[in-house]
């Protein structure tokens, strides 16, 4: 299989004086492969994200995404290459306020040519895409178009997250605690449809939490506190 | 730039607070140009209230009060001159022509000036501009008046219908010449100066109507009625000024030192320019503090949008995480801020704009009636434009200072907001 991601002795502090919050020697994920990261509050969950949306570098160490290395492009690059190849679904609060449902799923394209010209070689258009997407995550776009996103359900705003992060096919979609504001049926709904769409497109999922009992469903399982070995329990991540 | 409607949306879902921001800067810009506006049609119309004449001749005093009163018709004379010293200074051989002007007595608030025919012919206002009548003819009777533009329409008389001349100036005279009504013989066309609000009467009118007066109220048991009156020598003895006008512009200093040094009594002559300067200078000061003060509102008007943008900032900190997980750079979120404030600045002008021209369209017609200010409504002019571009400029320079603090808390939070 090959490897999609891949981070060799990764060390990160905030600033030069304070500890280390992330010292990672190997860890890597195989394109296509669906993977649980576990990390209690403290093992620097964020951190690592933010390393691997390239919004910070390592201290030191290599971070590769595809074919860049983080840690050596200019931010505007990775920038450019989160937005290409990237897909973020957060806790909560995923969307902008003051967009449309449609607007919202569509922010990416925004930013990214590559990923419009994906949705559209798709779907034909980026909003059928968008639309595409909304449809297949459950939700009916024309009856809920008219409310405002803030307006809908916490359910329902993960999954308008979840078409956000596969609009355009980027190669990784990295879920944060995506499913903690739900309850258990819509949280198994959720990961059905999440699986079935990263299936279809062939991605890579990262599935970052704490409750493990959604661990078997994963291909693999790797505890953060186990990969970091900075990692102190009840440290601040 | 994919923020550039982001921006957009952003603002529309803050309506209200938003339309707040943009009143303040349409207000602003209002005042900055409304301000603009009249300052510079008050300077145009007041360089345009007398043309052509080379001197102005008065009773000595200073030179503003005398062009005051002479061509404003604001205040009044200390002290008159004798018939006799005007005939012996109008026949000076530079002298091509003069209009003795007789001021003192008002009609339901509008001045009263006794002058000859010599006025209709000679006077000229704005660029050399003669005055023309709207109706009627020049006086010809003793009690023939010839109504300036505003005096007819705002008392609504039209030729042929008779008024009665106030003593004194006071609004409502207290002692009104009512034995001797006068005759709208003509009514002349705007101007756009005093002459609109001036009632014109002939000099020996003037003479007529206190011919029984002694000491500003009528001598008991001396009346003389209108028709005996006609018969009388009504030759002035006294004017209150005279405009003059040269044969040749170079005599204009030899003329003017030959009436100061006069005499026969302490005269003052000036010229019409240099004392219009003189009082405008008098209003710069007044003028410039209102510049001050309009550039101040605009300063309040953006450091209002800057405070609304700057306490936006926390809340929208997932917003920024948000834009930035999906791939906005930080410069997007610092031109995401700076387009919000140009937007708010761009409407802000537009909505000014807006209200200034429906502010001109009320308030021409008063002004111009209250104040005979006549306010052309046209295009911005290139000053305007200027002062456009600078306000709006500055706006997008008080976007800079949320957009930094946008970015510096982008850059802190990265995708994830920790709170």
């Amino acid at each position: 299989m090959d490897r999609l991601v891949d981070l060799t002795d990764v060390t990160f502090r905030w600033r030069s004086n304070l500890p280390l919050v992330l010292d990672i020697p190997a860890f890597s994920v195989g394109a296509g492969e669906r993977v649980f990261v576990s990390g209690p509050s403290g093992s620097g969950k964020t951190t690592l994200l933010n390393l691997l949306g390239g919004v910070a570098v390592p201290d030191a160490g290599r971070i590769s995404v595809g074919e860049a290395r983080f840690d050596q492009l200019s931010p505007a690059k990775r920038d450019g290459f989160r937005a290409d190849r990237i897909g973020f679904i957060f806790q909560s609060f995923n969307l902008v306020p003051y967009l449309s449902l449609i607007e919202n799923v569509l922010l990416p394209c925004r930013f990214s040519a590559r990923r419009r010209a994906r949705a559209e070689r798709r779907n034909g258009d980026p909003a059928a895409e968008a639309r595409r997407l909304l449809q297949r995550m459950g939700l009916p776009v024309d009856s809920l178009s008219g409310r405002r996103v803030a307006d809908l359900s916490v359910g329902q705003q993960q999954r308008v997250a979840a078409a956000r992060a596969l609009v355009g096919s980027p190669d990784l979609v990295i879920a944060d605690e995506p499913t903690s504001a739900l309850d258990e049926d819509a949280r198994t709904a959720f990961l059905d449809l999440l699986f079935s769409e990263v299936a279809a497109g062939g991605q890579t999922l990262i599935f970052v939490s704490h409750d493990r009992r959604m661990e078997p469903l994963f291909d693999r399982h790797v505890a953060l506190s186990d990969l970091n070995r900075a990692a102190r329990p009840g440290a601040d991540s | 730039m994919p923020v550039f409607r982001l921006a957009l949306k952003s603002l529309a879902s803050r309506r209200f607070t938003v339309s707040l921001a943009v009143f303040a800067i349409a207000v602003s810009v209002m005042l900055l140009l409304g301000v603009e506006r009249i300052r510079t049609e008050a300077r145009a119309s007041f360089s345009n209230t007398i043309s052509g004449t080379d001197l102005i001749v008065g009773a000595r005093s200073g030179s503003v009060p005398l062009l005051l009163y002479s061509v404003f018709r604001i205040g009044n004379a200390t002290n008159n001159i004798s018939w006799r010293s005007y005939r012996e200074l109008a026949a000076d051989p530079n002298v091509a022509w003069t209009i003795p002007l007789s001021l003192g007595d008002s009609h339901r608030g509008f001045r009263v000036l006794g002058t000859n025919s010599d006025y209709f012919r000679f006077f000229r206002y704005a660029r050399a501009r003669k005055l023309v009548m709207a109706a009627g003819k020049p006086f010809d009777d003793i009690f023939d008046a010839v109504l300036g533009a505003e005096v007819a329409s705002a008392l609504g008389y039209r030729v042929g219908d008779e008024i009665v001349v106030d003593h004194g100036i006071g609004r409502i005279g207290f002692a009104s010449h009512k034995d001797k009504p006068f005759r709208v013989s003509g009514i002349l066309a705007r101007t756009g100066t005093p002459v609109d609000r001036t009632v014109h009467v002939s000099l020996g009118a003037i003479e007529a109507i206190h011919i029984d007066w002694r000491g500003g109220t009528p001598v008991p048991g001396a009346r003389i009625d209108a028709e005996r009156v006609r018969r009388m020598n009504l030759q002035p003895r006294a004017i209150t000024a005279f405009m003059v006008g040269l044969k040749t512009r170079f005599a204009t200093f030899a003329v003017q030192r030959k009436i100061n040094e006069y005499r026969g009594e302490p005269l003052l002559a000036i010229l019409p320019g240099v004392a219009l300067h003189e009082l405008w200078s008098l209003m710069g000061t007044a003028e410039s503090a209102l510049a001050v003060i309009s550039v101040f509102v605009v300063v309040a008007g953006l450091v209002g949008m800057m405070t609304m943008l700057m306490s936006s900032l926390n809340e929208r900190r997932r917003e920024m995480a948000i834009l930035r997980s999906v791939g906005a750079r930080p410069s997007h979120i610092f031109a995401l801020f700076v387009f919000e404030a140009m937007f708010v600045s761009m409407i802000g002008i537009a909505v000014g704009l807006a209200l200034l021209y429906a502010g001109l369209v009320a308030a021409q017609p008063v002004i111009e009636a209250r104040y005979g200010l006549f306010i052309s409504i046209g295009p911005p002019t290139f000053t305007e434009g200027i002062y456009l571009a600078g306000v709006a400029a500055a706006g997008c320079l008080a976007g800079i200072v949320p957009a930094l603090g946008a970015l510096r808390l982008s850059l802190a939070d990265g995708m994830v907001v920790k709170s």
